[in-house]
């Protein structure tokens, strides 16, 4: 029994002996260099910029890959720059005949949008064996087979990289890899229906994958894509049926990111794939770090690009960007940081400790950590706890670009229809549903309630008394300083009645009325929330059935229509209302065409409406004209309520007091080369804040003793003693 | 002896094959191949072409256990069933949903899950039987008393209290290891040594109390007092008569989790971030990584089964009056 509480002394007291800082998570050969520390909880999928489209993975593939535009760091709303491109480019449209036509045809006459993009020229690739050549200017690694391939176990196992500059060519390779019938991408039946050509594309290399053993490399080099050419070495032309503004960003998105044919070419070869040697495992980019370990269990490691394009730090900013000296670096060249680190952490707790202890740079909050993070001050102002302030956390809040809802079924003959009666039966549970009582309770005021499909610093969102929902909410006070008031329940109660349901009951029949909410909540921590939404539908003395269910059987019951009322969310994929306004449109019904439109909700002006704005640009001459299209909608849809608009949740981050330039931002996910960390502070407060503390192991080893030595001594007595 | 490793191994194929249909079984009834495509491809834009070409690429477009459209053997063989499960007969595990090599990611990760159970394991088993044998050593005074309470009391605490106070005691407000995280190499043992600590403490209570019955029962029996008679001190007594008396039934429940030890925790790997076999488990049950979680499965046998054998192999080594006929 001695043994071990000595041998874990032992342990310890060697490791007194190697500094201070006993808990750092990280080696000491790392301690006092400039490295970005953080976390991520879900291994990414995917790193390949055709299949990527996830939170957790763009935090990677954004630092490495350069789509041709990429969002202002600093400017809000959203705004685009050009990332490799010269400038952001302004769509040309043509008639079906070619015809150029001007900037403000109507959509109608519009059958094509050309976009040509000028790269800028001497911009280079992260150094990768893919490029290496030998003497004679031939591919170092290429060919390869399985017996050279015998000790290469990681890209870093390859002796000789290289480098080239970038091409058109590689941008137009990479939308072909769109239609690749192998790697699935997410966005290729949306884009199939825009590029020209891209569909049949797709069939074509479907058929010759068929034809070939199931990994062997397609070189898509052979197959036409007419709709993206090639016009020069740095230049290329996308063409897209139709008139599409929002096409411009989705060219600040990974999917259009450069993929050079040769790096294809050389994670084809056989062999590969078996070792993980894949562009979804080690991407090759131009952008400003590059992945240079991929150990998605535990850490992923980027590294400075040593041949990054000389990009500097915005000089653009509003007075809070300057009050918060995000402006200081105006000018300077990026990326700051030599090397970002993110350690895995499945759970909360550990993250958020070494979040404390300093060893992570910045942190969100989780609900466990709330009260110890933030605290809401009388008014409802989030301000830090006094152990953040002592330690000189900062906080950052912003409003997401997110909307969260209550969905109602639109085929469903009790809650669905535009018949008045229905509409009525919506809009009463709309007000007595008090959203802002569950943002308080179950989200820590984390969020707004929402008044419409649209959130804050998206176009079409309206602040004030103009922006709420005359459905729900009447305006108290003055237009300039009053606020928005839910309707008292009496009202939705009157609704009610009209509905045909007076005091939750059929006018008729008398019957009860039952409504059915499908829900993935099923949790010890969700019983409390569904407690309480079944409290909001008593209130009309209507009764609230909670049909739990997992993922898979709810994602299905959606698709067939089968649900009543389900919760639902959705995060922009760009700063365009189209990108909000879209899942209410009748062309994406779930049920008939298989679309983002879980409500299945068809309602032809508002559909007329839609297809009006989505085809127009919020900052051509005709912005104003959109702005009153979208608001027409937004009234359309609160009148209908085909949704109770739920919340707009507010993310808060924390960052330690070392770490600059933070700024929140739901779009631009390439935040990482603005960063900034003062490294001396950052190991003068680590220490500070990591003297381990040994008395309690002395005190346990002389406990121990105090255990032992009583049954020592028992023990010495009774073999000694005499037979009694 | 032979024959009977022989005869063992041939009963193996049968119960690997019914695990293996089990899994598959129980997997499919609650995923379709349709819930692992949007799994895979995302919740957004996800057409049904898509999903339908997913599901071509990786096989999951035919039929389950019978294809009635083909012919001859190939109504049982081109179904997903078999093109699933036959391959890991021949150790071809295939790769992951997510096109990863799964025997790749089984290697790499063995090792961080040994460094945690391997000596959570051997400590364990010294600690808990040495504590067993000085509760017998103090049998009926007041030390046995309350190292019975004790017993008693660590058993009723759950594990996860453990590994949240070890994290909170010791790496917290003491700062003396890292929370969590994970080390290659040498680094790796400062993130190894609260997880193993954690291992043996929560595993104390239940097994030395077991193994403190074992011992006792052994204590009263005629070949102890005939030892004690000898003139044979009570250490000598307990440890080399008493001890290897009471390992059979001890090594019934120890030998048979040796091979299992490959399989990681689940729970402390998660807390402690260590990249292992328990927590790759856990990441394809929740992306329903059905290619993985068939494997782990599989793998999670044999070594069930190789412990069984063993345990029976064992026992000819502590009892020479037992022998495979």
């Amino acid at each position: 029994m001695m043994a071990f509480p000595i041998a874990l002394l032992s342990v310890l007291l060697l490791l007194s002996a190697c500094g201070s800082e006993q808990n750092d998570p990280y080696p000491v050969s790392e301690r006092g260099r400039n490295i970005f520390y953080a976390a991520f909880t879900d291994r990414p999928k995917h790193l390949d910029p055709v299949q990527s489209y996830s939170e957790n993975e763009i935090i990677f593939t954004a630092q490495i890959y350069e789509p041709p535009l990429q969002y202002h760091y600093l400017k809000r709303p959203y705004t685009l720059i050009p990332a490799t491109a010269e400038t952001v480019p302004k769509p040309r449209y043509l008639d079906a005949q070619g015809h150029e036509l001007p900037s403000d045809a109507p959509a109608a006459t519009i059958a094509y949008s050309v976009y040509e993009i000028r790269l800028r020229p001497g911009i280079r690739y992260q150094p990768h064996p893919a490029f290496a050549v030998d003497d004679a200017g031939k591919p170092q690694y290429h060919p390869l087979d399985r017996a050279r391939l015998a000790g290469i176990e990681k890209i870093a196992d390859f002796p000789k990289t290289g480098s080239r500059e970038l091409l058109a060519d590689d941008y137009i390779y990479q939308i072909k890899r769109l239609a690749h019938p192998r790697l699935h991408s997410p966005i290729f039946s949306l884009m199939a229906e825009r590029i020209v050509g891209l569909n049949e594309l797709g069939k074509s290399l479907h058929a010759a994958a068929r034809t070939l053993p199931a990994d062997a490399w397609l070189d898509l080099d052979q197959y036409p894509l007419p709709g993206v050419t090639r016009v020069d070495p740095l230049t290329y032309r996308i063409t897209l049926h139709g008139k599409y503004p929002p096409f411009v960003y989705w060219l600040a998105m990974p999917f259009f990111a450069p993929v050079p044919r040769e790096v294809d070419r050389f994670y084809g070869q056989p062999g590969m794939a078996e070792k993980n040697l894949t562009l979804d495992w080690y991407p090759v980019g131009t952008g400003p770090f590059m992945l240079t370990e991929n150990n998605p269990n535990s850490r992923m490691v980027l590294e400075r690009n040593p041949n990054f394009h000389g990009e500097t730090y915005p000089c653009d900013g509003d007075a809070d960007d300057r009050a918060a000296g995000r402006l200081a670096d105006c000018g300077k060249p990026l990326p700051f940081i030599d090397r970002a680190v993110f350690s895995r952490e499945k759970e909360s707790i550990p993250y958020w400790n070494k979040f404390l202890q300093g060893y992570y740079d910045a942190s969100g909050i989780s609900e466990d950590s709330f009260d110890q993070a933030v605290r809401l001050a009388v008014g409802g102002d989030v301000q830090l706890t006094d152990e953040m302030r002592q330690k000189g956390i900062r906080l950052l809040t912003s409003v997401r670009a997110s909307v969260f809802y209550m969905g109602f079924n639109m085929l469903d003959p009790v809650v669905g229809g535009l018949s008045p009666a229905a509409t009525r039966l919506r809009q009463a549970l709309s007000i007595a549903i008090d959203e802002e009582e569950f943002i308080a309770i179950f989200m820590n005021g984390r969020g707004i309630p929402a008044n419409s499909p649209l959130p804050p610093g998206i176009f079409g969102y309206v602040e004030g008394q103009a922006g709420i929902n005359p459905v729900i909410y009447d305006w108290e006070g003055d237009a300039g300083n009053g606020r928005p008031r839910r309707k008292p329940i009496a009202v939705a109660r009157q609704l009610l009645a009209e509905a045909g349901w007076p005091n939750g009951r059929h006018a008729a029949t008398g019957d009860p009325l039952v409504l059915y909410l499908d829900t993935t909540a099923s949790g010890m921590g969700d019983k409390s929330r569904l407690d309480w939404l079944t409290r909001q539908f008593a209130k009309l003395d209507i009764q609230l059935v909670v049909r739990s269910t997992d993922y898979n059987r709810f994602q299905d019951k959606v698709r067939r229509g089968a649900v009543q009322l389900y919760y639902l969310g959705w995060n922009a994929d760009y700063p365009d209302p189209e990108n909000f306004l879209f899942l209410l449109a009748g062309s994406e019904g779930k049920v008939a065409k298989g679309g983002e439109n879980a409500s299945n909700y068809v309602n032809p002006v508002y559909d007329r409406l839609f297809e009006q704005m989505k085809n127009m640009e919020s900052d051509g001459p005709h912005g104003g004209e959109r702005l009153a299209i979208i608001r027409q909608a937004v009234a359309v849809l609160q009148h209908d309520a085909p949704w109770i608009f739920g919340s707009h949740p507010k993310s808060y981050t924390l960052s330690h007091q070392w770490l600059y330039n933070r700024k929140p931002t739901d779009m631009g996910n390439n935040t990482l080369k603005y960063q900034r960390i003062d490294v001396e502070r950052r190991q003068a407060l680590r220490q500070e804040w990591n003297r381990p503390v040994w008395w309690p192991l002395l005190a346990m080893a002389v406990g121990l003793l105090l255990i032992i030595l009583p049954a020592v001594f028992a023990y010495r007595r009774r073999e000694r003693g005499t037979a009694r | 002896m032979f024959a009977y490793l022989v005869r063992r191994l041939l009963y193996a194929v049968p119960i690997l094959i019914g695990v293996n249909l089990l899994t598959f079984a129980l997997f499919f009834m609650v995923n379709t191949p349709d819930d692992m495509a949007r799994m895979q491809l995302g919740v957004k834009r996800v057409t049904p072409e898509a999903i339908a070409k997913w599901k071509a690429d990786r096989g999951y477009d035919r039929p389950l256990f019978i294809n009635s459209a083909a012919s001859g053997v190939g109504i049982v063989t081109e179904t997903i069933f078999f093109d699933k499960s036959a391959r890991m007969f021949v150790g071809d595990f295939g790769r992951a949903e997510d096109g990863r090599d799964i025997a790749r990611e089984i290697t790499a990760r063995m090792g961080p899950s040994l460094a945690i159970a391997l000596p959570s394991f051997l400590l364990g088993l010294l600690v808990t039987v040495s504590f067993a044998l000085l509760l017998t050593f103090f049998r009926a005074s007041y030390l046995d008393f309350w190292g019975v309470v004790l017993c008693v009391a660590m058993m009723s605490i759950s594990t996860l209290f453990y590994i949240i106070g070890g994290q909170f005691l010791v790496s917290k407000v003491w700062r003396l290891v890292p929370i969590s995280g994970y080390g290659a190499g040498l680094d790796a043992w400062k993130f190894v040594i609260l997880p193993v600590a954690i291992g043996v403490i929560a595993g104390i209570g239940a097994s030395a109390r077991w193994y403190r019955t074992i011992f006792i029962e052994e204590i009263d029996k005629d070949y102890v007092r005939t030892a004690r008679a000898k003139g044979l001190s009570e250490w000598s007594v307990l440890f080399r008569h008493v001890l290897r008396n009471g390992m059979i039934p001890i090594l019934t429940g120890v030998v048979v989790v040796i091979p299992l030890l490959f399989m990681g925790s689940l729970l402390s790997e998660s807390f402690f971030g260590i990249p292992g076999l328990g927590s790759y488990t856990i990441d394809a049950i929740n992306a329903q990584d059905f290619a993985v979680v068939r494997a782990m499965v599989f793998i999670g046998s044999v070594l069930y089964i190789v412990g069984l054998t063993l345990t029976d192999l064992s026992y000819t080594l502590v009892d020479p009056r037992i022998r495979f006929e």
